[in-house]
């Protein structure tokens, strides 16, 4: 274990790279999201972004890539790479990233990712930091999100320029600052990897921003096929079917207008839901529900905003009945509009509402819905 | 056959959370709870237990004190108990943390068709990372995100859950599998299990107990041995209050509306 | 009197509370509102040991203590009045019955169904003639070879229908009085014995309260319970314990009704303030609240004493008289502070209200507490 803390970390000059996920030969989204993120990074280090595409005649979805900033991608194409597999995907991934050496690494949080992540980190000794809400290297721009995004004192954050490694002063001004809410949203920490390479860093979807397509630089981009080993020994799960699901899960994260129900709605559980899926529809939105509605069996998985459901940030966030604890916020507060209605005049949710209406949900929806539906015949 | 189940014990971040003026989290202030997503894996450890009559192992690395919360999960059925508690495991970020759960899982035994079992993820570091390396670590495969589990021999079938959908996996013993709340429902503490809790094995594993591991030396553990360092924590600002509309009527709901169409947002 | 709760009592407590709130809560309005028996809870509560508390697990008990089993009764009465009592019926009225008076073979055939939960128990002492005056049972045991012959009926059995082991008692020899009473162990599925009406009740609606009609019933020799004669002390003794039950059921009542007016005038609002600051509402709730701790201080005492053997009669009397009075009082003040919404099938304290008065009269009304408490003090 001599080596332990000895990472040659200059020879990792690999570039930025990025996991694109796919699956059944689809891009999932949050990988045109983490290259115009990561786009920006390998700027601000001044080196180059590509991404590391696995799976079997994927080759022909590779090049766009490059139109949301890739320069180039590393297509490792496989029968065995086909359908995800931690064994599969974490062998052919380390086993490139040992040969080309990249500084960072950028994998969406998807269940994929998060499986996928911190196995890789384990083989390669690095850290590797979850579900990231933010990322910079470039100081300036990190303390300018500082100062937006906390409550640190002006004096601290410009003092802050090196962290405390093994008990020596370390220059944190070429790492990568992975921030990400912790404790349920009630504390954010940035998080570095200051003695090993690459820095990883898995993020969350749907925080990223994803970047104009361009075509010319679609077409510039380079397709590299690197070269691994893989066989059937080296596989030890094995991947019997994969089932999309037959319902049509709700699209929060890319929806106009959210409308939350929670705990409120007890009382009368379809006749809640039934209300907000009313509100939703006038307002051309979606239903979405705070944790104790999931956790209550009200609504499914995939209806949950907050914490350690989806972070939305729609035109419309309507909350019914929600009280607004720390971790639902954590999903909904930049909503560009929130509206709140719930019984208790004192509920959390009321501090980050721009319009709150402190009554019965089931007594205030049919109005507003009424009132809604006037007002938009009246335009 | 022996299932070991990873647990831990974390402050419960549903109810009122305490900062302190540092930015830190005043954990004294907050009722300490099992991890909600570990008392699924506990509860499927004990499924399989009912189906084959394994023992159940739950292990947890924190302080003297999670003693408690082991004891409540032998009263729901487990078997024994072992902590893995010691000042030089301080300080452990996820990679240092699976590294010494790993040496303990060795020196509890990790046999031919044995399974170690763990939630999802803690909702105090909501990292989901420390399962997964575990794995890595033992060198075992691991089947994430577990909705359902059947076992038919060597042979574990998982039904793992992804965003869109869901895998079928089959994955032989050894094995570590994460658990979701969608595989079962946790079980209460039965009274006679609380009442011969006391009573059950239990062991504490400090650092002179895995120091021969190959995975324990004190430059992978602690903070010596983590990849990461945290760089700053912080609270984020509270968007500021926006406005109370002055009663619960249909005037209120008509001024709402007019709001958002004078605002383009309808 | 040490009241340090053990680290086992502690986590059993935190166990009931957390089932209360998750399995029966959620069933409490329906079943007073539908008078439905909560089968499935009971089903549950038997898995978890809750229906055996303190009997030796020898027995299929959960080997706990009997201040357990009062924290039992009380954590579910706390959210629901008529689970709290399908317990206490079960436990005080039949199984220990069995368990104190039984012989061996009694024991090891009927505890191990009834303390898992597989089979419900109750108690039939009280008659249309014979309530608070309970010596004047009118229904008889004839001895015939090798089994006896009952005749008559039984009114307010809490369980009656859906007990299949019940404790009886009739009169084995009519002219030696409160000495010619015997206690039997009767199967529901002996021939003779059929269930009469069911009552419709103002509170404690989910509990099934009925009359037990013995026609000709057929009881085995071998299930008389304690020697002929006894049946008086046992049916005595065994209300001593009842009288724990019932004391822990009106505290949980009590209790719950503090929990939700606490919750509510902290979230209603008149005159622009919460009803929590004003003083009227602090101090209501400040004397509830020392009312309640009263009456657990003596609930759990009586539980102790029980435990370890010492008399507790008078103890159990005492906690039944002074806690049964307290939650009456408690609920209806919870009621007040809740205004018109309190008196609304909307919110659970008029539940609570309704509930918590039955615990002034079964079991002992709170007038025979108070005959027994003042004959101990030797006051003639």
């Amino acid at each position: 274990m001599s080596t332990f803390n000895s990472a040659d970390i200059a020879a990792f000059k690999g570039g930025v790279w990025v996991f694109c996920e796919q699956r059944q030969g689809s891009m999932m989204p949050t990988s045109f999201e983490l290259i115009s993120e990561g786009r920006k990074l390998a700027d601000e280090l001044g080196t180059k972004l590509y991404g590391i595409l696995l799976g079997h005649n994927i080759e022909g979805i590779a090049k766009e890539l490059g139109g949301y900033g890739a320069d180039g991608v590393y297509v490792c194409d496989h029968p065995l790479l086909e359908h995800y597999t931690t064994d599969g995907y974490t062998k052919v991934i380390c086993d490139v990233i040992k040969e080309y050496k990249p500084e960072i690494m950028l994998i969406g949080a998807t269940n994929i990712g998060r499986d996928l992540g911190p196995r890789c980190a384990a083989r390669l000794h690095t850290g590797l930091c979850a579900d990231c809400t933010h990322l910079d290297v470039d100081m300036g721009i990190y303390k300018d999100f500082l100062r937006e995004a906390s409550t640190l004192a002006p004096e601290k954050i410009d003092a802050l320029n090196t962290a405390i490694v093994l008990g020596e002063k370390h220059d944190v001004s070429r790492d990568l600052k992975m921030t990400r809410p912790a404790f349920g949203g009630h504390l954010m920490a940035s998080i570095i990897c200051p003695r090993f390479r690459p820095a990883m860093a898995t993020v969350r979807p749907g925080v990223m921003k994803k970047a104009p397509f361009d075509q010319a630089k679609a077409d510039a981009c380079e397709i590299i096929k690197p070269e691994f080993s893989l066989t059937e020994d080296d596989m030890e799960t094995q991947v019997v079917e994969v089932v999309k699901a037959a319902k049509k899960l709700v699209d929060l994260i890319g929806a106009d207008v959210v409308v939350s129900v929670g705990r409120g709605i007890s009382k009368d559980v379809e006749g809640g839901i039934k209300l907000a899926e009313e509100l939703a529809e006038v307002l051309g939105g979606v239903v979405g529900g705070s944790r104790a509605t999931i956790d209550s069996g009200w609504l499914s998985a995939d209806h949950q905003v907050g914490q350690t459901g989806k972070t939305v940030h729609p035109k419309i966030y309507v909350a019914l009945g929600i009280s607004g604890a720390i971790q639902h916020k954590a999903g909904m507060q930049d909503s560009e509009c929130i509206i709140a209605v719930n019984k208790n005049e004192t509920a959390p949710i009321f501090e980050i509402a721009d319009y709150g209406i402190c009554g019965d949900l089931f007594k205030v929806t049919p109005m507003l819905i009424e009132a809604i539906k006037a007002a938009k015949a009246a335009k | 056959m022996k299932i070991i189940v990873c647990v831990k014990q974390v402050p419960d971040t549903s109810g009122k959370v305490a900062v302190n003026p540092d930015g830190t989290l005043n954990r004294a202030s907050m009722a300490a709870i099992t991890n909600p997503d570990d008392l699924n894996a506990v509860e499927a450890a004990l499924v399989l237990k009912e189906q084959t009559g394994a023992e159940v192992v739950v292990v947890s690395m924190g302080p003297p004190p999670a003693e408690g919360m082991l004891r409540e999960i032998i009263a729901r059925g487990v078997d024994r108990a072992v902590l893995i508690s010691g000042r030089e495991f301080g300080g452990s970020d996820t990679y240092a943390t699976s590294q010494i759960i790993a040496a303990a899982i060795n020196k509890i035994g990790l046999d031919e068709d044995d399974v170690v079992f763990c939630g999802r993820q803690a909702i105090d570091g909501d990292t989901a990372q420390v399962g997964p390396q575990i794995a890595e670590k033992l060198g075992i495969p691991q089947v994430s995100y577990a909705a359902e589990i059947t076992k038919e021999g060597k042979t574990l079938t998982i039904k793992r859950m992804l965003e869109d959908g869901y895998m079928t996996i089959k994955v032989n013993t050894p094995c570590l599998i994460t658990c979701i709340k969608e595989l079962n429902t946790p079980r209460y503490m039965s009274v006679g299990g609380i009442f011969e809790c006391y009573e059950k094995p239990y062991e504490v594993l400090d650092y002179n107990a895995l120091k021969d591991d190959p995975l324990i030396d004190p430059a992978t553990i602690g903070l010596k041995g983590s990849p990461t360092n945290i760089l700053t924590s912080f609270t984020p600002p509270q968007k500021g209050a926006g406005m109370m509309l002055e009663g619960a009527d249909k005037e209120t709901c008509e001024k709402l509306a007019g709001i958002l169409a004078a605002k383009h947002l309808i | 009197m040490d009241f340090h709760l053990t680290r086992e009592q502690e986590m059993v407590r935190k166990m009931y509370r957390e089932f209360a709130e998750n399995e029966v809560k959620p069933l409490a309005e329906e079943l007073d509102e539908e008078e439905r028996f909560p089968m499935e809870t009971v089903e549950k509560m038997g898995k978890l040991g809750m229906m055996g508390i303190y009997f030796p697990k020898k027995y299929g008990g959960a080997g706990g203590d009997v201040l357990s089993y009062a924290m039992c009764v009380e954590e579910l009465s706390k959210v629901c009045g008529t689970t709290g009592v399908i317990v206490s019926a079960h436990t005080s009225l039949c199984c220990a019955p069995i368990y104190e008076h039984g012989t061996e073979e009694q024991k090891m055939k009927y505890l191990p169904d009834l303390l898992s939960g597989k089979k419900i128990g109750a108690f039939g002492l009280t008659e249309p003639n014979a309530g608070t005056d309970a010596s004047g049972q009118q229904t008889t045991a004839v001895l015939e070879g090798d089994h006896y012959v009952l005749n008559g009926s039984k009114c307010f059995i809490t369980n009656g229908t859906v007990a299949s082991t019940i404790v009886v008692f009739a009169m084995t020899d009519p002219k030696a009085g409160n000495h010619g009473i015997s206690a039997f162990i009767v199967e529901s599925s002996f021939p003779g014995f059929s269930v009469g009406k069911k009552e419709k009740k103002m509170g404690i609606r989910g509990s099934s309260t009925c009359d037990l009609i013995f026609e000709d019933c057929i009881v085995p020799k071998e299930n008389l319970l304690g020697k002929e004669g006894q049946g008086f002390k046992i049916a005595m003794q065994t209300l001593d314990g009842g009288r724990i039950g019932i004391a822990a059921q009106a505290l949980g009542l009590g209790e719950g009704a503090i929990d939700e007016a606490v919750k509510y005038t902290q979230e209603r609002v008149q005159f622009k303030k919460r009803l929590s600051q004003f003083q009227n509402t602090q101090f209501q709730l400040a004397d509830m609240h020392t009312r309640m701790q009263a009456a657990q201080y003596l609930v759990y005492a009586a539980a102790c004493k029980k435990e370890n053997h010492e008399p507790y009669s008078v103890d159990a009397a005492m906690a039944k008289l002074f806690a049964a009075e307290a939650a009456s009082d408690v609920t209806r003040r919870a009621v007040q502070l809740f205004g018109g919404y309190g008196y609304t099938r909307e919110y659970p304290v008029e539940r609570m209200m309704r509930d918590a008065k039955i615990t002034e009269i079964y079991e002992g009304t709170s007038e025979v507490q108070r005959m027994v408490i003042s004959r101990a003090m030797g006051v003639k």
